[in-house]
């Protein structure tokens, strides 16, 4: 099979025409916010929210309400838990996340075998682009226009409150409201992100992307669309790859995004490991030269 | 303007958690006025700060800058802070231009974007710090004193009538230091109220007209002539000082 026919026989079927276009819009969401997650700091806060929302996942389901809703409750909800427990006990943040969201987790499992209804549990924990619905094909397409342009219009607050908050307080930015805008926009690309690769890989969709960008460039404007590039590539490219060796859709494009990311941190022009082994090299070089 | 009372705090007390950090604290500053904030580590002196910028809420008392309260203040960019700079993340992907470019966002639409005026006020601001060359730099690749004019340049940016800067010289060079002395000087000539917390007693002197003595509650507060006295500065740092060098020893024990 040549290459042309390696790229355009899959499209033949609706359901990879479909798969391909979504995982890419998914990708290219997922990536710019990935970027928001990386330099705040947010690594950790994404796992316990992409895993927070799933009671929410059930309840809509057997509600018949967009999936978006109830994960925006449980993801908003786990974090505010968060914040709360940790304000009013001793106990420390990391250890209150890895508590808080397995709990979700876990009452999300309980839902899943005792509500009667279709839900697949291997599609929500492993994603299922390759079957999506065309509702859930309208949903992430909402969910990624109310991002794509809500990143676009506070992207300069946004940057601002992940580089320096108290000077965005000192300058009168609301940052209670910015704080709750990464946290919507995280709940809600999650959900995105749990129908293409599922909710264990979502994580990744939603760092992996910038932490590649963030060792390849020193400008903001840079890094996102280097993470949105590198995002839809691994999207795509892993659709693909999975169909032609029948694996696992979310499997492949997040084994593509940690190869992406890993070729950055060895090749990267001016923070790869690389370039920083030259840079030792020279210095002793140099140095050397000189006693000589 | 003049005689104007750029920082107006009366009878604030600010605690955490049910423990007090400032007392009672009342002082004016006068338009045009530099003044040193002097106190061991842990009196207070950031307090102070947050309190002026209404990041903390005082227990009683009130604060008012140009007679205005401080939200008032800040949606006209009447002030600026520069914060102790620890907390910066000095890897985050911006220039030196983008940061005092942030100065500038107050001023601008909801999706800040420059223009020809901001432009030209950052690059002065950069120009008086003498970082406009070093514009396009990753804010990581500078030198600790250039970094500290950096964010001295995005206060400038900012153009408030009101600047308070919490330790900007710590850790710098003697000519930033200088320079930054100087445009502080320019500052209050131009009759920006200045306030300033600093370690480095000797260079109060030089250029502080006025100097706020702080341990927990404001101790003595007035002209530098009259309140930096040994006997003053021994009750500011608890014990006695023969002169200013063990002072400032006395202030490197209390950071450990």
């Amino acid at each position: 099979m040549d290459l042309v026919q390696w790229f355009v026989a899959p499209l033949q079927h609706e359901f990879m025409l479909k798969a391909i276009l979504v995982s890419a819009l998914v990708g290219l969401v997922c990536s710019a916010l990935s970027c928001y997650m990386t330099l705040k700091g947010w690594a950790l806060m994404g796992d316990a929210v992409s895993h927070a929302v799933m009671p929410g996942v059930v309840i809509s389901y057997v509600l018949n309400i967009p999936l978006a809703v109830g994960a925006f409750v449980f993801g908003v909800g786990s974090v505010m838990a968060i914040g709360f427990i940790k304000s009013k006990t001793r106990v420390k943040e990391d250890t209150v996340i890895g508590l808080v969201f397995t709990g979700f987790f876990a009452l999300g499992l309980v839902l899943v075998s005792k509500v009667k209804s279709s839900i697949d549990l291997t599609h929500i924990l492993f994603g299922n682009v390759l079957g999506i619905s065309d509702a859930d094909i309208i949903q992430t397409v909402i969910i990624s226009i109310v991002t794509l342009v809500t990143l676009a219009i506070l992207r300069k607050d946004l940057i601002l409150f992940c580089f320096d908050s108290t000077h965005a307080r000192s300058i009168g930015l609301n940052i209670t409201f910015l704080y709750y805008v990464l946290l919507s926009l995280l709940s809600l690309t999650a959900v995105a992100g749990l129908q293409t690769v599922g909710i264990i890989l979502v994580v990744a969709m939603l760092v992996t992307p910038g932490a590649t960008a963030y060792l390849l460039s020193d400008r903001f404007d840079h890094m996102i669309l280097i993470a949105m590039a590198s995002g839809v590539f691994s999207s795509v490219m892993g659709t693909y790859i999975s169909y032609h060796i029948d694996g696992s859709t979310g499997g492949c494009i997040v084994v593509l995004q940690t190869l992406l990311f890993v070729l950055a941190m060895i090749f990267a022009p001016k923070h790869g490991l690389l370039v920083r082994t030259n840079k030792f090299q020279t210095v002793s070089e140099s140095v050397t030269n000189e006693k000589s | 303007m003049i005689n104007a009372i750029g920082i107006d705090i009366e009878n604030v007390t600010v605690a955490y958690n049910g423990r007090v950090a400032l007392h009672s604290a009342s002082l004016q500053l006068k338009s045009g006025t530099v003044c040193g904030l002097v106190g061991m580590n842990g009196a207070g002196k950031s307090t102070l700060f947050k309190a002026i910028m209404g990041f903390v809420k005082p227990v009683s008392g009130q604060i008012l800058i140009n007679g205005l309260p401080i939200r008032r203040v800040q949606k006209n960019n009447l002030v600026a802070y520069v914060p102790q700079s620890e907390e910066v993340d000095w890897n985050f992907p911006v220039s030196v231009y983008d940061v005092v470019m942030m100065g500038r966002y107050g001023y601008m639409n909801l999706l800040r974007m420059p223009r020809p005026l901001d432009k030209q006020a950052v690059r002065e601001s950069l120009e008086r710090v003498e970082m406009w060359e070093m514009r396009d730099h990753q804010i990581g690749e500078l030198s600790g004193g250039q970094k500290k004019r950096t964010f001295f340049a995005r206060a400038l940016a900012q153009q408030g009538t009101i600047l308070l800067l919490d330790e900007p010289f710590a850790g710098v060079d003697i000519k930033t230091e200088k320079m930054m002395i100087n445009l502080l000087m320019e500052l209050s000539q131009a009759g920006h109220t200045i306030l300033i917390s600093t370690h480095d007693l000797a260079s109060i002197t030089t250029f502080c007209d006025q100097v706020i003595l702080i341990n927990r509650s404001i101790l003595a507060y007035g002209a530098t002539s009259e309140v930096f006295t040994e006997e003053n500065l021994s009750r500011t740092f608890g014990g006695s000082v023969g002169d200013f060098s063990s002072a400032e020893n006395k202030i490197n024990e209390g950071s450990h």
